[in-house]
């Protein structure tokens, strides 16, 4: 028989994640700071709205661009929220998750050949998608010096003729890094002068714990060459419910929507319903639940301080990217043994790149009195690390 | 802004140490003590109570809501009468109500017969009381935003990107 399979799909090499969810779940009674979603239900208005929208009968397909209603209010917060204006009708549209924004931005842009630049320690998928297109992803590993942020520097350093679009993860899973308004401009300078799109992945926006989160979209001249990726997962604990939205000029909107309307038809029609609730009376939520991130957050960072652990301050997303290179070894093997030794999960830092190597990814999407047992730990651990 | 921080915190876990409380809210130790000795002494902060569930305990306890409908009394109101049912130990709270009736009363006591012995022998035979509803609770649902049900495990995986 034929080799069934494609030399794309199989040269993608499994995430790193993957590996490291089997040791875990053979491992029994561990606690898990490995986790990237939400530990808060949804909030039960926004259940509620579901509910209502299944009782009655709503349960048929949706336009392919997903609910008018739900764009609508989608237009309205980021006009509120970050004051950027998009048409309802043409330049937004519904996805399942930020996760098919990601795919179909990609799909709708790149040819074979065309260079996509991805800055790492990033979210798994956007290397693999890349590969699918055809396009060749080309890494811009970020540095612990800046905090993980994007420089112009480094883009300009990676820019070839061949560099069609950039990926911009932040605020950013793993490492919690921001991009304050600065560092924006500084890069979308160079955007502007090297003629690239730039596929803006939001999808942490609302969970910024240093001021506002600013949007490249907001800057002189980017609306047009930018698809914004956003969703409801993170801000609304809403991840099951696999809802997200992508924004673009038309042009390149109309061609995502054929992507997603030939691949997914629509997004789930009762999730569109529940968001829409989401959107319009979920501000306090998003502040209780930030609120609570802010104090974990808070309290991971003394903490880390107080245990000799390095670790520049997160503003973003809910992780902290603590330093293990003082150990002397490598974040595979501190993952690991941390797990035998202590039975706690945490994700090694090249999951998400080779330049995490010497990281960890901790999640605080968990309840304080989780964090304080998986830190005792953490720290009973390291004491023995030293004495070694 | 601190003040409210430190509030919603504290509602939820009262035993919460200053030290924590200064890092969690991105304060000082000094901060923390000070704020509560004010709002202690500006009555703001009334107490430090302890959510329990009775019932998953041996101790028998029934607990009551009472509507009272009273007459209003000169110059004073409402005030005195509630005075006169407060002050009683084995009241748990007094409410003023807007609606069908005047005052809520819970109250709490080791059976139905004394909660019933209370309400007829002193409750209704108050001068102003004009008369009374009695409502024995059957089960808590959630107390105090708490809810008294069995929380789900965490269902989430161990591992996610």
């Amino acid at each position: 028989m034929r080799d069934p399979l494609s030399k794309t799909i199989t040269g993608i090499k499994p995430s790193g994640i993957r590996k490291f969810f089997d040791i875990v779940s053979e491992m029994k009674d561990a606690i898990s700071l490995g986790v990237g979603e939400p530990d808060f239900d949804t909030p039960w208005h926004i259940r509620d709205e579901g509910i209502y929208s299944l009782e009655q009968g709503r349960t048929f397909y949706t336009s392919n661009a997903g609910l008018m209603e739900l764009k609508e209010e989608i237009a309205l917060y980021l006009k509120r929220r970050i004051n950027v204006e998009y048409n309802p009708r043409k330049e937004i549209m519904v996805t399942v998750g930020g996760s098919e924004g990601i795919d179909i931005a990609l799909r709708a842009m790149i040819d074979p050949g065309d260079e996509v630049l991805i800055p790492q320690p990033s979210y798994v998928s956007y290397e693999p998608c890349t590969v699918l297109t055809g396009g060749k992803p080309v890494i811009i590993e970020l540095k612990a010096e800046n905090e993980f942020r994007l420089t112009a520097k480094e883009i300009e350093d990676a820019v070839t003729d061949k560099t069609k679009i950039l990926v911009l993860p932040f605020p950013n899973n793993p490492t919690g890094a921001i991009m304050e308004k600065e560092d924006l401009e500084a890069i979308a300078k160079v955007i502007r002068e090297k003629d690239l799109y730039v596929i803006s992945d939001e999808i942490y926006s609302e969970l910024s714990y240093k001021g506002r989160h600013v949007s490249i979209t907001e800057l002189e001249g980017m609306r047009e060459r930018t698809v914004l990726i956003n969703g409801f997962s993170k801000a609304y604990a809403m991840t099951g419910w696999r809802l997200g939205y992508a924004c673009a000029p038309e042009n390149i909107l109309s061609q995502m929507l054929k992507i997603h309307q030939f691949a997914i038809m629509c997004a789930p029609t009762t999730s569109q319903y529940a968001a829409i609730s989401a959107l319009r009376n979920g501000d306090e939520d998003v502040d209780r639940m930030r609120n609570a991130y802010n104090q974990r957050r808070r309290y991971l960072v003394d903490a880390f301080k107080n245990m000799g652990l390095e670790c520049f301050e997160p503003f973003g997303a809910f992780y902290i990217f603590p330093c293990i290179k003082q150990f002397g070894m490598t974040s595979d093997e501190f993952a690991t043994r941390f797990l035998q030794e202590e039975k706690v999960a945490v994700v090694p830092g090249t999951a998400f790149g080779d330049c995490g190597e010497g990281f960890l990814r901790i999640s605080y999407a968990y309840s304080i009195e989780n964090l304080k047992l998986a830190i005792e730990r953490l720290e009973r651990f390291i004491q023995k690390l030293k004495a070694e | 802004m601190l003040r409210e921080e430190i509030l919603t915190t504290i509602e939820k876990n009262s035993r919460v140490e200053i030290h924590e409380l200064a890092v969690r809210l991105g304060s000082t130790d000094e901060m923390i003590a000070q704020e509560l000795l004010n709002m202690e002494q500006e009555g703001v902060i009334c107490g430090y109570h302890t959510m329990i569930d009775w019932e998953k305990t041996a101790i028998d306890k029934v607990t009551a809501l009472i509507e009272v409908r009273a007459t209003l009394q000169r110059g004073q109101g409402f005030d005195k009468i509630a005075e006169r049912i407060y002050m009683y130990p084995e009241v748990k709270s007094v409410y003023l109500i807007s609606g069908g009736y005047d005052l809520l009363v819970t109250l709490e006591g080791k059976t139905l017969k004394e909660v019933a012995g209370f309400v007829s022998d002193k409750l209704s035979t108050m001068e102003n009381v004009l008369s009374t509803a009695t409502h024995f609770i059957l089960k808590k649902y959630k107390d105090h935003g708490t809810i008294m049900a069995k929380k789900n495990a965490d269902e989430r995986q161990m591992i996610t990107p």
